[in-house]
């Protein structure tokens, strides 16, 4: 076990950097800098100064080593956007939305998900298996900027039930409702499908004929001996649904103009403001791959028969 | 089954005619009976149809505009759905969309089926090195953020069709070479591979005769819901002004175009959005459809 874990720690380091040394090279490939302003360019002796001052007249790779060190340490250094400010501090200012709003999405999807699935699985190819799968099959196809053009035109421009846009958790909450039923629909398709799936597989083991066949009752068998054996793909498709939730929808925060951390990545890039960017996919992939290695143990934690090595 | 067949078609025909079904004839048995699959696949290729003869069948060339801007559906003769911001005839550029999403979903799906299929299938078929590399590989990409990392090639590349090609692409392959590589794992050791090596069968033979035909259903289903896969990736980056460039129409675009038209002209988002979503319901039902037509023993029969 703990020389499992040593390897799945080297892996996760190895990717970690892997995925910042190719973004960082990326940066370094796009054309045009922070200092690029055109309306008020800087003299050429200021930029000069600007740019020796960012570092960004060293090497990609002296960049990317200094940035990586500093980066371990906590610091990911000042955005070039706005100076004097950490992008530690501007992340901690902008996402708390995108928690807020992707944590509400999985509240109400992920229950409603899983009930659907397994509803559907105990009617197996009855009327309502067939409305759930359809339901589930188009709310996981249709992408998240298409329903939100249709719920913004419908609920809140013709209908005016929902004001248009405007994010105000704490004084109007009626704007967290279309961003935060369009950000879970996806999630409730996706679920529904693989918890039918799931029950489906785990309702045809030998366990459970045994089960019935010695006369324990069918709510019984489901609750007692179904269930449990749902945790592991529980456990599986969770880890992909939170951090979904974590890093936010750009599209959404587009749409509804909700200053969360998909909104700010997208400003960040047209400013070429590389800190950002860089923080951004560095925390996203470290969020990814602690998420696979978590869930990985938790199987074992579930499942004695699954062994690590 | 294959038996119960050919008794069937015994009774018809003479007794010496045997007619062999050949499994993609028994695939297409089983899907014919699914009604929405069948609906998905009227849309799936009215949809290619489109796509294809955009250049013949498009009453307008899709970058012509007029004086006549923002004029609604049905409401300047010869312009069918009127007419765009820039005046440019709607129909034609609604017609011209599904061309761009079509280039995109099926130069990336090509992209991906080609390193999909060799990296897989070396990977699994000698182990060792290779394995690994391309292990570490798949690590590296799962772990990058899709969305950002695109948006990060396009703005290194700059804005069209092509580059917005590359940047879905290059990302587009894990899947698929993580699928191979475990078709291929579980094929190379049976003893119908083994006999054909001590026959003296050398590896691109195996591959081809004994592996491939075993291995091509997943591989269909794979392309039948990757292809709309990449499409909505296409449009997301187009919505979001990293992907199409001006004047080339794409669905996506016109969407994130019509944002500001939404109190206004809602006519604009509606139509490349509804569209949109009937293709991709349509993808999804086909591709459905397909992969209970081709692996019988999945889900329904199960």
């Amino acid at each position: 076990m703990s020389r499992y874990l040593l390897q799945r720690l080297l892996g996760f380091v190895f990717v970690v950097l892997a995925v910042s040394f190719i973004t960082f090279f990326l940066m370094w490939k796009t054309p045009g800098g922070p200092f690029d302003e055109t309306n008020m360019p800087l003299e050429p002796v200021a930029k000069a100064n600007m740019i020796a001052k960012y570092g960004l007249d060293q090497p990609f790779y002296v960049q990317w080593a200094k940035y990586m060190i500093a980066a371990v340490h906590g610091d990911f250094g000042y955005s070039y956007k706005y100076p004097g400010q950490k992008v530690t501090d501007l992340f901690f200012k902008y996402w708390p939305n995108s928690l807020l709003l992707g944590g509400l999405a999985v509240l109400w999807s992920f229950p409603l998900g899983a009930v659907l699935g397994i509803v559907a699985a105990l009617h197996r190819n009855q009327l309502l298996d067939q409305i759930i799968t359809v339901f589930a099959l188009v709310t996981v196809t249709l992408p998240s900027f298409a329903l939100a053009f249709f719920a913004l035109a419908i609920f809140a421009v013709d209908l005016r039930w929902f004001p248009y846009g405007g994010w105000n958790p704490s004084g109007n909450p009626k704007t967290l409702v279309l961003p935060v039923i369009i950000f879970g629909l996806g999630t409730v398709g996706s679920l529904a499908r693989y918890m039918r799936h799931g029950m489906l597989d785990v309702l045809g083991q030998d366990y459970i004929r045994t089960a019935r066949a010695k006369g324990v009752s069918r709510a019984k068998v489901i609750v007692k001996h179904a269930m449990r054996n749902m945790l592991v793909p529980i456990v599986t498709i969770f880890g992909p649904v939170l951090t979904n939730a974590i890093t936010g929808s750009a599209f959404v925060e587009q749409w509804f103009v909700i200053p969360g951390i998909g909104h700010f990545y997208l400003d960040s890039i047209t400013n070429r403001d590389y800190p950002v960017i860089m923080a951004s996919v560095l925390i996203i992939a470290v969020i990814l791959t602690l998420t696979y290695l978590l869930t990985d143990i938790a199987y074992t934690i579930l499942d004695p028969r699954i062994r690590l090595t | 089954m294959a038996t119960v067949n050919l008794a069937r078609t015994q009774k018809k025909a003479a007794p010496t005619e045997y007619k062999v079904l050949s499994p993609f004839y028994l695939a297409w048995r089983r899907f014919r009976k699914n009604k929405l699959a069948i609906l998905g696949g009227v849309i799936v290729f009215l949809f290619l149809f489109t796509g294809v003869f955009a250049p013949i069948i498009s009453p307008y060339p899709f970058d012509k505009t007029s004086i006549y801007t923002f004029a609604p559906p049905g409401t300047l003769p010869g312009h069918l759905l009127g007419t765009d911001d820039a005046g440019r005839d709607f129909l034609s550029r609604l017609i011209w969309g599904a061309n761009t999403s079509l280039i995109v979903g099926v130069t990336s799906m090509t992209f991906a089926l080609l390193v999909g299929i060799v990296l897989g299938f070396l990977a699994a078929w000698y182990k060792g090195t290779i394995d690994f590399v391309v292990n570490r590989m798949l690590e590296i990409v799962g772990s990058m953020p899709g969305l950002l990392f695109q948006i990060l090639i396009m703005t290194m590349i700059g804005n069209g069709t092509l580059n917005v090609t590359f940047a879905i692409a290059i990302l587009s392959w894990p899947g698929m070479v993580r699928l191979v590589r475990a078709q291929v794992l579980s094929y190379k050791d049976r003893e119908f591979v083994e006999a054909s090596r001590s026959l003296g069968a050398n590896t691109r033979f195996i591959a081809l005769r004994h592996i491939l035909p075993n291995i091509i259903n997943p591989i269909l289903v794979s392309i039948a819901f990757g292809i709309p896969g990449f499409m909505v990736a296409e449009a997301g980056l187009s919505f979001l002004g990293y992907g199409i460039n001006d004047p080339t129409p794409s669905w996506g675009k016109m969407l994130g175009n019509a944002g500001q038209y939404v109190q206004s002209f809602v006519y604009l988002g509606a139509y490349p959005t509804a569209l949109l979503m009937i293709v991709f319901i349509g993808f999804s039902f086909f591709g459905d459809g397909v992969r209970d037509a081709l692996d019988p023993s999945s889900e329904r029969t199960g």
